[in-house]
């Protein structure tokens, strides 16, 4: 049987829907979750957090590669031709890319760094290296080509040597570097993903919105915080499987060491991020606080080369910035495997600016 | 009735230098829909504010339902939903991911298709709101307001910047909430709005109440039943105000760019007397109209400057 209805659509139903209720999580998971959605749904977030440190990664590990062969490259001016066919003839031949050129081509290319030393011809069959003294592949390249030149003469070498060559993984740039990168990224999103998202939300009145509901504003951090250890599992995971993928790194520290200290690291910049975040009411004047907390760490924090080369004098506050630390840490951890317990003054200047920032922000901390 | 908002004596100056709110009494009943009407920097934002407990007075009482928000605000806060002038909520969340966010802050909200349904976005739930128009993201700010089902809705401008349809429909909406024994407590620049939804307002210029009443009792109280407003060529200059005055049933003559408005009680016995009256001083009448008196007349009549200018 069948009636035909035609009530309003808008009827109140017989019973009243079951009462919602909410649990005392509610509110963090939810918050949570929608950060996430945000998150995934910002195209500019997946590229500078995930795509652009492997892009980087593979930009630099190519350009600093360890080169095989043809890697001197070498200059013979016209009339010293000579020079070539030595070279030719010397047992080390194959390092050597030799081109021929007139006298001013080749002073040309030798400016401009094309070319690592030139073999001018001097008086009476001799010949004058051009080198630059303060390159060190010039001063290498002079070495190798006046080796390959006399012995390809003839010279007899008074003590017998063998070389052998190793180039392992674990002392090559890439390793050098991805933990550097590793960290650095942290740093980023630390800074970006806490600082500029609240200065947004503030600036959005969004944070006013939400503490005119009995929202938890613990819960509201705790979200935050939440979100960027789950984006931190995966930057790690994506950075770390990249270089065993395509540079064959090799990780010596054990995963779990390795996730906590990148776990404190992402909590510390999380920490002065909120930090510096808690009174800006503009996200011009907050992207200006960034860069400025972050730039010494660029510098001195040993992303991209050792912190060795500043003066001894300043290795102590060098130490004490917290990007050292996860930076040191994370080298420690995955190029030595190091054990987490002989880190702990590094994890302990990661702890102490984090925690301090953290109780700091929670003291000026702005909601409107 | 029970009162639900009320505030005594409330003052809150910033940096210590800008009043914006100089000694402010308010009493709101239960069940009322009450208005602050006033122009754009008046302190009606600041008022509102205080009163949702967002903002600290420098002095002053404030009570919602009895209670006082440094005692007891967690609770308060279940009872309250707050629309504020503008928050640009996650463009890239979707309008029922946003309800469902702000649910999921009160121990027991409401059904969030049912909050879908009365607010007229469920065609619009999985949409982004970065995606949605001016009305439609203003009644899903509504929307986060009402799925707490909330004892007092405060809204602090809610239609400016709407076109007619989309205030209607906000419109529409409070009167349910209200009918459904919600007290409500607005914010407006909107004469309209004051007149049709609220049962009681106050107008308030640079901090302080200047009026109070229902809009009808203000009209009559302060705007007078009737305006005729006329131009003339070549009136009498000074004198001629005097002349407008003594009209029978003229209660008072006002000037605005040459236009003269007279407030009256009877225009049929005022008219006849004003034409003859032009006549004999040999004038031209170029303009006539009659209307009824409105919100904004007692405006004009108690500052002297129209709502809308700044």
């Amino acid at each position: 049987m069948s009636v035909a209805q035609e009530t309003p659509v808008r009827t109140q139903p017989a019973t009243p829907p079951p009462q919602r209720r909410n649990g005392r999580w509610a509110g963090y998971s939810h918050l949570l979750m929608a950060r996430m959605l945000e998150l995934k749904r910002e195209p500019e977030v997946v590229f500078w957090v995930f795509i652009f440190p492997l892009l980087l990664a593979l930009g630099l590990g190519i350009a600093f590669r360890n080169k095989p062969e043809g890697t001197v490259s070498v200059a013979v001016v016209q009339g010293a031709k000579s020079a070539q066919t030595l070279l030719q003839k010397s047992p080390q031949a194959k390092q050597f890319k030799v081109q021929v050129l007139d006298a001013e081509s080749a002073h040309q290319a030798f400016r401009l760094g094309k070319v690592d030393v030139a073999i001018e011809p001097g008086a009476n069959g001799t010949f004058t290296y051009r080198y630059d003294p303060a390159r060190p592949e010039s001063v290498l390249a002079r070495a190798e080509v006046n080796d390959a030149l006399q012995s390809a003469a003839g010279r007899k070498d008074p003590v017998p040597t063998k070389p052998v060559s190793s180039s392992e993984p674990g002392s090559r740039y890439i390793d050098f570097l991805i933990p550097g990168l590793l960290g650095m990224n942290l740093m980023n999103s630390g800074m970006w993903g806490i600082g500029f998202a609240l200065v947004d939300m503030r600036q959005r009145k969004l944070l006013k919105r939400f503490v005119g509901t009995p929202m938890r504003r613990g819960d509201f951090l705790l979200a935050l915080a939440s979100s960027r250890l789950i984006l931190m599992i995966i930057e790690v995971g994506l950075l770390l499987a990249f270089g065993v993928l395509f540079f064959h790194m090799r990780v010596m520290g054990s995963t779990a060491g390795i996730a906590l200290i990148a776990g404190i690291g992402s909590l510390t910049f999380g920490g002065v991020g909120l930090l510096t975040a808690s009174r800006a009411q503009k996200i011009e004047s907050v992207s200006g606080l960034i860069n400025l907390v972050m730039m010494p760490m660029w510098i001195f924090s040993g992303v991209f080369f050792s912190y060795e080369r500043f003066p001894a004098i300043i290795h102590p506050l060098i130490k004490a910035l917290p990007l050292t630390a996860l930076n040191d840490a994370l080298r420690a951890s995955i190029l030595e495997g190091t054990p987490i317990l002989h880190q702990w003054p590094r994890l302990l200047v990661m702890i102490l600016w984090g925690g301090i920032s953290f109780v700091l922000a929670l003291k000026w901390f702005r909601w409107t | 009735m029970p009162t639900a908002i009320e505030c005594r004596d409330l003052r809150k100056t910033y940096d210590g230098k800008v009043e914006a709110v100089r000694g402010l009494n308010l009493e709101i009943q239960a069940g009322e829909c009450f208005g602050l009407l006033g122009p754009n920097g008046a302190g009606k934002t600041t008022t509102i504010e205080i009163l949702e407990g967002l903002l600290a007075p420098t002095s002053g009482m404030v009570s919602i339902l009895g209670h006082r928000w440094h005692e007891n605000e967690r609770e308060m806060r279940e009872w309250l939903g707050i629309s504020l002038q503008e928050t640009r909520l996650s463009d890239k969340l979707t309008v029922r991911e946003t309800i469902d966010l702000f649910a999921s802050f009160y121990r027991e909200p409401r059904s969030t298709d049912e909050v879908l349904e009365e607010l007229q976005l469920t065609e619009k739930a999985d949409a982004w709101v970065g995606k949605l128009s001016g009305g439609q993201r203003q009644r899903l700010a509504v929307a986060t307001a009402l799925v707490c089902n909330p004892k007092i809705l405060f809204l602090d401008e809610p239609t400016t910047g709407l076109d007619p349809q989309s205030r209607r429909q906000l419109w529409d909406i409070i009167r349910v909430f209200q009918r459904n024994g919600g007290t409500v407590l607005l914010t407006t620049h909107y004469m309209d709005e004051a007149e049709r939804l609220c049962d009681r307002l106050a107008i308030i210029d640079h901090g302080q109440v200047i009026a109070e009443g229902s809009p009808p009792d203000l009209i009559t109280r302060l705007g007078g039943h009737h305006l005729v407003e006329f131009l003339v060529d070549g009136n009498g200059g000074d004198g001629a105000q005097d002349a407008w005055r003594s009209l029978p049933s003229v209660e008072s003559v006002r000037e605005d760019d040459g236009l003269i408005a007279l407030n009256v009680k009877q225009p049929h016995l005022t008219i006849p007397a004003l034409l003859e009256a032009i006549e004999r001083q040999g004038g031209k009448l170029q303009h006539l109209t009659t209307r009824q008196a409105s919100l904004e007349d007692v405006f004009v009549r108690l500052t002297g400057r129209h709502l809308r200018e700044d």
